[in-house]
């Protein structure tokens, strides 16, 4: 059984075996310690020239990074916490995803950039959030956010091919949304998933077929009734609700799990609702002008697509408290979603 | 005596497109901003012409000098600030956002900094003899970002050279206004060796250039020139809060192309103006001539 935290430091290893041209930034992340969250573990004993332990500088790392990829190295930096990416922002913004593009397409700067977002662990308002969607709609960046799951074949999908293909595979800046919890959550594949039908879309722009979108439904059960759209670590409590509302409320429903959040596509969720009628999306992040904003933004844009009720499931708009009680009143739960769920159907 | 006719050569063809720019800006030649380095070119000139050809330079908003004292095509920088589709980055990113070969230019302060320091490291892993050269200025320094660039610099030893181009004014903030301490601290404060000039004669610059740059390529350690200078125009097109008595007396006495001038055989000197100002006439009309680029430009859906 591989968690997600192996499955992600498996890949950073495999795409510094593949490349010598990866090279690995990152505060604390030198073996023995391998990082705050152990995700680079071994990688500086394997790769010791290729792993650069850095100071308390994420701006100025991020630049540092930019330039090594506008000159031909493929960085991976590691942000600590997913907090600490407000820090640089102007990199992110203002630099590295518009060289391609305000220099005509004429460089290249293949960049990722690791961090974790997320709460319950109690870790309070600045090590806790969910800020993702603060770059999502930055033209020239790829989002991705994994989800637990790896279905296909030979091993082509999963966390670690969804980090090894941003690392080896991609020529533009790619923000990688990890998460605390989902680093200690199994990676389940088609048999640890007996009460699903699992399909696996790609987006028509994805000719490529790195980006998976994972469509989940109860096995043997009637026609759904509801969507539910979540990433990341969402995926696995929403995949939780889908299975009590099945079980306990005989509410069938369809999840919807996309790995890329920008660019921003629709497939698979369009398609979906097309069939129930009805949208539930379900984030971390804080509920204001967030990614289940924009999904129902964008689905209720499309004429004909019958969209009857939508919903969306979020933080609510407060910071994330210290305290566990504080924290999961504020932060969606399990309880939550099936709640949710049993007042649109 | 050659050097001398080059570096003359180079300096008038970056105050002549100028002096264009900002001359058609007000016949709307021109859209959006701009802003010239007029009274800066000793700097662009004297540093760039001792770079070898790999070397990379990452510039700011003042850029056409170092585009042009790099070897930029003339027609292209117009055009792009023009908004045409032979501009240099195709119209994209018009006159502070612009790459060409090995340049890079960009319009916001300070995070060009840790960039160069990037790319020289990229560089020096690759195992050759390249360096970076990065054009800041005095106002660059309120940025907390070029700090980390420095101490990283200096940490990892990379081959980059940072060259503050401190003309004493930011935007219109004097630097008195906005800067406490030294700049010379701030480098030694990093280890990082620098050198200090306060001329605008384009030949101590190249000689001081020269040695710098030399002692990075060898050393492949960072280093720092600071070239007091002095900015004669405007931040942008209009924006001189100076008075007319300070510029008056920066114009003569801190003016590169007369401080050169002055000692060129007269012929030598009007004969080069006349190419240079037939030659930007032209580089100008060739690009008032080129086409604007395809419309409607369209994100994926």
């Amino acid at each position: 059984m591989t968690t997600v935290l192996e499955a992600l430091n498996c890949a950073l290893l495999a795409a510094m075996d593949a490349d010598e041209n990866v090279i690995l930034l990152g505060e604390d992340i030198l073996d023995p310690y391998g990082g705050a969250f152990k995700v680079t573990r071994g990688c500086s004993e394997a790769h010791p020239d290729r792993v650069i332990l850095t100071p308390i500088s994420e701006a100025g790392l991020a630049g540092i990074a930019s330039g090594m990829a506008l000159r031909g190295l493929r960085p991976v930096l590691e942000i600590m916490f997913g907090d600490f990416t407000t820090l640089l922002a102007d990199q992110i913004i203002n630099h590295m995803t518009k060289f391609r593009w305000m220099y005509n397409d004429s460089v290249d700067l293949p960049l990722v950039i690791r961090t974790p977002m997320g709460g319950r662990r109690g870790y309070g308002p600045t090590h806790s959030q969910s800020l993702e969607k603060l770059y999502l709609g930055v033209p020239g960046l790829t989002v991705l956010a994994p989800v637990s799951l790896a279905i296909l074949p030979a091993g082509r999908d999963g966390p670690g091919p969804l980090l090894q293909q941003a690392i080896l595979g991609t020529n533009s800046p790619v923000l990688f949304i990890e998460n605390k919890l989902q680093y200690l959550q199994t990676v389940s594949g088609l048999s640890d998933l007996s009460e699903f039908d699992v399909r696996v879309e790609f987006s028509a722009d994805d000719t490529a077929k790195l980006y998976p979108i994972y469509r989940l439904t109860i096995k043997g059960a009637p026609e759904p009734k509801i969507t539910l759209a979540a990433y990341g670590a969402m995926a696995d409590l929403t995949r939780e609700a889908v299975i009590r509302l099945a079980y306990e409320k005989e509410i069938f429903s369809e999840l919807v799990l996309p790995t890329r959040l920008a660019p921003f596509r629709l497939e698979g969720i369009l398609d979906s609702v097309g069939h129930t009628g009805a949208l539930l999306t379900v984030e971390e992040g804080t509920r204001t002008l967030g990614w289940g904003a924009e999904v129902l933004a964008r689905v209720s844009e499309i004429p004909g697509i019958g969209l009857k009720r939508s919903a969306r499931i979020a933080a609510q708009d407060l910071p994330v408290p210290a305290s566990p009680v504080l924290e999961a009143s504020v932060l969606p739960q399990v309880d939550t979603i099936i709640e949710q769920v049993q007042k649109m159907v | 005596m050659s050097i001398e006719l080059d570096c003359y050569r180079s300096m008038l063809r970056i105050r002549r497109f100028e002096e264009t720019v900002l001359d058609e800006f007000k016949r709307g030649v021109f859209s959006g901003t701009t802003h010239t380095s007029m009274g800066q070119e000793a700097n662009a000139v004297g540093v760039i012409s001792q770079l070898n050809a790999d070397d990379v330079i990452v510039t700011n908003h003042r850029c056409h000098g170092h585009y042009l004292a790099y070897g930029g095509d003339m027609r292209a920088l117009f055009a792009e600030m023009m908004g045409r589709s032979t501009g240099v980055c195709g119209g994209r990113g018009g006159s502070q956002h612009i790459h060409w070969r090995n340049l890079y230019s960009n319009g916001v302060q300070g995070g060009i900094a840790p960039i160069a320091v990037g790319m020289a490291l990229a560089e020096k892993r690759k195992g050759n003899s390249t360096m970076v050269v990065v054009f800041i200025g005095d106002g660059t320094f309120g940025q907390g970002v070029l700090y980390e660039a420095f101490n990283m610099a200096s940490l990892w030893s990379a081959p980059v050279l940072f060259v503050v181009e401190h003309n004493g004014i930011a935007q219109t903030t004097p630097t008195s206004q906005a800067l406490a301490g030294s700049i010379p601290a701030r480098f030694a404060a990093f280890d990082i060796e620098s050198v200090e000039l306060d001329t605008s004669d384009v030949i101590p610059i190249s000689t001081a250039a020269s040695n710098l740059i030399a002692s990075v390529r060898d050393c492949r350690r960072p280093a720092a020139l600071i070239l007091n200078t002095a900015r004669l125009g405007p931040h942008s097109k209009g924006d001189d809060t100076r008075s007319v008595e300070t510029l008056q007396a920066l114009r003569e006495q801190r003016d590169p192309i007369s401080i050169l001038g002055n000692r060129l055989e007269p012929g030598d000197a009007d004969a080069i103006t006349g190419e240079v100002v037939t030659e930007v006439k032209l580089a100008f009309e060739q690009a008032l001539a080129d086409p604007y680029p395809q419309t409607p430009m369209e994100a994926a859906q």
